[in-house]
């Protein structure tokens, strides 16, 4: 049978989508699938564009999956642009010089950055903001200019605003219209917005019309410009950049015959078709009822229902889309749903500001006061999802729709949407298209936390706006199924593991006795003991092998060392930052030797010694500590190890002095013990050699400071870490790091690594930035106080149990003989010892007539 | 419980302070290992149990070196390797009813313990 042929012209968000979901639908073997693609790159998220600036690469920013294309034999034309569609021959001419035939044509060509006509405008230092290559232009000449200036106040230009801020330039936004955003929010909350990004240090100048772009005296090496207004008013700048609007790139269609709007972009009917039934037109580029659509979920609708008609589900259409929007500006949240201006006619609307704060929350309310038609939100979005289904869903309001905007007092609760009036067709997550009625299966089919929710349907998992809902809806299902969310700790404790930390904290508990008489029942277990021996020593800081503490240990806590499979022990002393010097070395080696251990360089860039008894450990570790080490807490829950890479000391590439760092972040965090073990990074350039992006809190160089990443994880479950926050100077980062950590403390559960604590947490990383960033719950100070006593108290666990007597004590094989465990066997294999396997044991100690060995 | 043969040999094995409360020590009695374990209890005097030393899910002698502690009104010791937990008056594994490892009598005599293998 003949393959369909199938051309594309165009790989961007949503002419990926298509591709994707061509394979998804299983039927891409009947198609034989050509994609141009004018960029140099295949798709990319253009959506998260502005990571770029804060350290994302080209392959962070990548949408194709693998081998995408490759594994499903799709012909990928890069940096090939379409010129031209022959409709009657059926084919597509490409710049190359290539004829490509098709049966079925897609075109999803996007769109450009509109530049206003202004003379002057094609100097050097302008610049547009939508492609990877724009950004690196821009990078480059931010690097010589002291001032820039965004041309457009809208939803795109005030986050072009914020990539010249993190270049660190005089940042200037110039407005035609009156106010900032008019498109999504009102006058209220524009004014709202203008203050909170003027007070970030962006000055913004409205109702201003660049005349022309003159020569002018800026303050950088490169421009020096002047724009002139029609007020009479001029602004120096040393670069400029367009963000005034897209146009769709419709030029392909005149030339074809394909029917245009007036005001351009390319007709199509509800099934995404154009005026040639084989010629299909989707995303930016295409005008469905006279509407172009600039947001990408819409775009990834049209995709579907392309991806529907070509592979026979005609039934599928496109029906125009929703534009509500909740995004972050320069940090500042702002949402716009549905009927924003109140132009329904007979259109109600309340509002709220608070000056303070600067919050500005508006609703629109039809004539009856039962629907709602649209919200603004600016400063605070949390209401964003309920009120956007109840919108959508034509949900009734309550009495007093008042209610849901005003602010709540402390302990009462804001007035939920019904949950169960939602129904199931609701969708839920826009990004990834997720209804109500998909997330309700998946809980059926057992996920039962956010995370497993997020993986198995995906929502939540793109802008994340939809989190806060998915969560309510989580919580909501759970109770209804009867599933009691029973979060007690063990059968000791009906507690989590934060509700206890919290009870130790604010009841002053300091032993375990006392928290079981008042808050728990019977002997308590392995695993309430070390949890709370966990919580005492990350608020308290005493030492481990206390008389009080020692009972609650693991046996590692206990002997502060590595327990092996034959019941023997293994001893990691601490190598800061990876770096050791000869002696230290000499040192292991000759100690090692001494005492008979095998040895190996560790995963993290440190040296472990094997196979020594319970009695040994104190010889050694006298060893240790005479030659200078000190305890490298590979037994504990607590601060392992922070890798380091050579940084700009010696590697020609290196930006900072990652080696340096790393140390002074080892120093200062080793001891602290955590709910399970936390690793951490530092690399001295982007090219990423000590792995940071793999580490709960990972560091890396950029040329202005450094970027903080955190949550990563190895392990059985690899995950990249999310960048928390870009370019920060040396305090700012300790600070960060600070109340990141305690705040893991605080709130993580037993043995949960900061991925899935994060990938659980409510309101995911934006809600972690707002409580260490902008300290949203006032508890700054007292996360760096309660790490400050951390810091302070440290000592070496080793050198405190080496000078106790009675902790020496316990360091015996047998508690009434001096005889050592004759089950500890070893051979040897390439020159070093290693445990006996169960034959060569048996063979062993077959041999020995064990009982008359030790009866003395 | 296994009984000790031949009306008890009693043999002494340490002091009661040699054992921190809540924890247990291995000791060697004419070749065999025994885990003893000290259990306080905040109205009651400290209790004394004694079974084998050696974990038969790991096969390494580490029993001694667990977590004490109760599950559903038993008391038990967890294995410090895998975790299993073992009754430390039956010594049956609570995970695994068909293991279990022996126990011994154990005694407290003018402050010093003492077993009888
Ligand atoms: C010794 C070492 C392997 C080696 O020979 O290189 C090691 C050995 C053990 N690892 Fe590891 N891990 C070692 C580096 C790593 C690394 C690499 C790294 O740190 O860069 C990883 C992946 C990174 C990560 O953690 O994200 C790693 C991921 C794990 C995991 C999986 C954690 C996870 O979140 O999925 C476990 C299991 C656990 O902790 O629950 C584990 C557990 C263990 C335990 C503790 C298992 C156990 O209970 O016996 C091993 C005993 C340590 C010991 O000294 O006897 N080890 N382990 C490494 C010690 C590093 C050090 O200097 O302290
Ligand atoms: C900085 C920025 C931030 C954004 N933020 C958001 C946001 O927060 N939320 C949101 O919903 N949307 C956002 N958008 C909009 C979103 O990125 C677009 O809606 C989406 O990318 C549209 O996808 P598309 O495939 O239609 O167009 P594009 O992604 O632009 O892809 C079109 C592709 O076709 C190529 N092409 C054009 N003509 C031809 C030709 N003749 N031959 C071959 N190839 C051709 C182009 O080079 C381009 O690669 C943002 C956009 C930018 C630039
Ligand atoms: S991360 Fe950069 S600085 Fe560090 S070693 Fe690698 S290349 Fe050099
Ligand atoms: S709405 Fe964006 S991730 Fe769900």
């Amino acid at each position: 049978m003949d393959k369909t042929k199938l051309v594309v012209i165009g790989n961007g968000m949503v002419g990926h989508k298509l591709l994707e979901a061509v394979v998804a639908s299983g039927a891409a073997a009947q198609f034989s699938i050509t994609v141009l693609c004018e960029e140099p790159r295949p798709a990319y998220d253009r959506v998260h564009l502005s990571e770029f600036f804060a350290g994302k690469s080209a392959e962070d920013l990548s949408l194709v999956q693998g081998n995408f294309f490759d594994d499903n034999g799709i012909h990928l034309h890069l940096k090939d642009k379409a010129v031209g569609i022959d409709r009657a021959a059926k084919t597509v001419k490409t710049a190359a010089g290539a004829e490509i035939p098709y049966d079925k044509l897609v075109l999803a060509t996007g769109s450009y950055p509109f530049v206003p006509p202004v003379p002057g405008k094609d100097r050097e230092g302008c610049f547009v903001y939508r492609t990877i290559e724009d950004l690196e232009a821009m990078t480059a000449w931010g690097k010589k200019s002291k001032v820039g200036v965004v041309v457009g106040g809208g939803l795109l230009g005030l986050e072009c605003a914020k990539a010249l801020k993190d270049m660190n330039l005089q940042t200037h936004v110039v407005e035609f219209a009156p106010r900032l955003m008019t498109v999504q929010v009102d006058d209220g909350g524009g004014r709202v917005l203008r203050k909170k990004i003027e007070e970030l240090g962006v000055i913004v100048h409205t109702q201003k019309n660049t005349l022309e772009i003159v020569d002018g005296p800026g303050m950088g090496v490169a421009g020096r410009y002047a724009m002139k207004f029609a007020d009479g008013s001029q602004l120096e700048t040393d670069m400029i950049v367009f963000s005034a609007g897209i146009r769709p790139r419709d030029e392909l269609a005149p030339l074809a015959g394909l029917n245009r709007g007036e005001r351009g972009g390319i007709a199509v009917d509800e099934f995404c078709r154009t005026n040639d039934p084989d010629i299909y037109a989707i995303g930016e580029c295409a005008l469905y009822q006279g509407r172009i659509y600039g947001l990408v979920a819409p775009g990834y609708q049209m995709a579907q229902v392309v991806a529907d008609q070509l592979t026979g589900k005609t039934e599928s259409t496109f029906r125009g889309a929703d534009m509500s929007t909740k995004l972050k500006l320069l940090g500042v949240d702002v949402a716009s749903i549905g009927d924003a201006q109140g132009s329904t006619k007979g259109a109600l609307s309340y509002s709220f500001v608070d000056e303070r704060k600067q919050i500005y929350k508006k609703l629109v309310v039809d004539a009856s006061g039962k629907l709602l038609l649209g919200a603004v939100l600016v400063g605070e979005a949390e209401e964003y999802g309920t009120l956007l289904q109840m919108m959508l869903n034509g949900m009734s309001l309550p009495d007093a729709p008042e209610m849901l905007i005003l602010p709540i007092s402390e302990g009462t609760a804001r007035p939920q949407m019904g949950l169960d009036a939602l129904p199931a067709g609701a969708q839920i997550c826009s990004c990834n298209n997720v209804s109500k009625g998909a997330i309700c299966a998946a809980i059926d089919e057992g996920c039962t936390t956010l995370g497993a929710l997020k993986k198995s349907t995906k929502a939540a998992t793109s802008c994340g706006g939809c989190g806060p809902l998915v969560t309510q809806i989580l919580k909501h299902e759970l109770k209804a199924r009867g599933v009691a969310v029973s979060n007690a700790l063990c059968e000791h404790f009906a507690y989590s593991r934060q509700e206890l930390f919290h009870l130790v904290k604010l009841g002053g508990i300091k032993t375990f006795d006392e928290l079981l008489e008042k808050h728990g029942k019977g002997h308590g277990c392995d695993i309430c003991k070390p949890t709370t021996a966990s919580i005492l020593a990350s608020i308290y800081n005493e030492h481990v092998l206390k008389p009080k503490h020692a009972k609650l240990q693991d046996t590692n806590d206990y002997y502060l060392a590595n327990l092996q499979k034959n019941g023997t022990y293994s001893i990691i002393p601490r190598v800061t930052g990876g770096e050791i010097t000869p002696d230290g070395l000499i040192a292991i080696g000759a100690i090692a030797k001494k005492y008979g251990l095998y040895t190996k360089i560790t995963g993290g860039q440190r040296i472990d010694m094997f196979g020594a008894q319970v009695h040994e450990l104190p010889l050694i570790w006298r060893e240790l500590i005479d030659a200078g080490f000190e305890s490298g807490h590979a037994y504990g829950k607590s601060l392992r190890t922070v890798k380091s890479c050579v940084g700009s000391t010696w590697c020609r590439y290196g930006v900072q002095d990652s080696v340096s760092l790393a140390i002074e972040i080892e120093n200062r965090y080793r001891g602290v013990r955590s709910p399970h073990k936390m690793k951490l990074a530092v690399s001295g350039c982007t090219r990423e050699c000590a792995e940071a992006q793999s580490k709960d809190f990972g560091v890396i160089a950029t040329e202005h400071g450094w970027n903080l990443y955190v949550a990563g994880n190895g392990g059985m479950k690899p995950r990249h870490a999310d960048l928390f926050a870009g370019d920060l100077d040396h305090d700012t980062l300790i600070k960060y790091i600070d109340r990141l950590m305690m705040f893991y403390i605080r709130t993580a559960d037993r043995l949960q690594r900061t991925s899935v604590w994060l990938e659980n947490l409510e309101g995911g990383i934006d809600y972690l930035r707002k409580v260490v960033v902008e300290d949203s719950l006032g508890i700054g100070a007292e996360l760096e106080a309660d790490m400050r006593l951390l810091i302070d108290t440290y000592e070496c666990e080793w050198k405190k149990a080496i000078n106790d007597p009675a902790v020496l004590k316990r360091f015996r094989t047998f508690v009434n003989s001096n005889e050592v465990d004759p089950n500890v066997l070893f051979v040897e294999e390439r020159g070093q010892i290693r445990p006996a396997n169960e034959e060569e044991r048996k063979s062993r100690l077959g041999s020995i007539p064990v009982v008359t060995e030790s009866s003395h | 419980m296994k009984t000790s043969p031949a009306a008890a040999q009693w043999i002494d094995i340490c002091a009661l302070d040699d054992i921190v409360p809540d924890t247990g020590v291995a000791a060697l009695v004419n070749g065999v290992q025994i885990a003893i374990f000290r259990v306080g209890g905040s109205d009651a005097p400290d209790a004394l149990y004694a079974i084998g030393n050696f974990d038969p899910f790991s096969d390494a002698n580490v029993i001694a070196r667990g977590i004490v502690g109760d599950l559903g009104g038993e008391l038990v010791v967890a294995s410090p390797v895998y975790k299993q937990h073992f009754s430390l008056k039956t010594g049956i594994c609570l995970e695994d009813a068909e293991v279990s490892v022996p126990t011994y009598a154990v005694r407290l005599c003018d402050g010093i313990v003492q077993v009888a293998p």
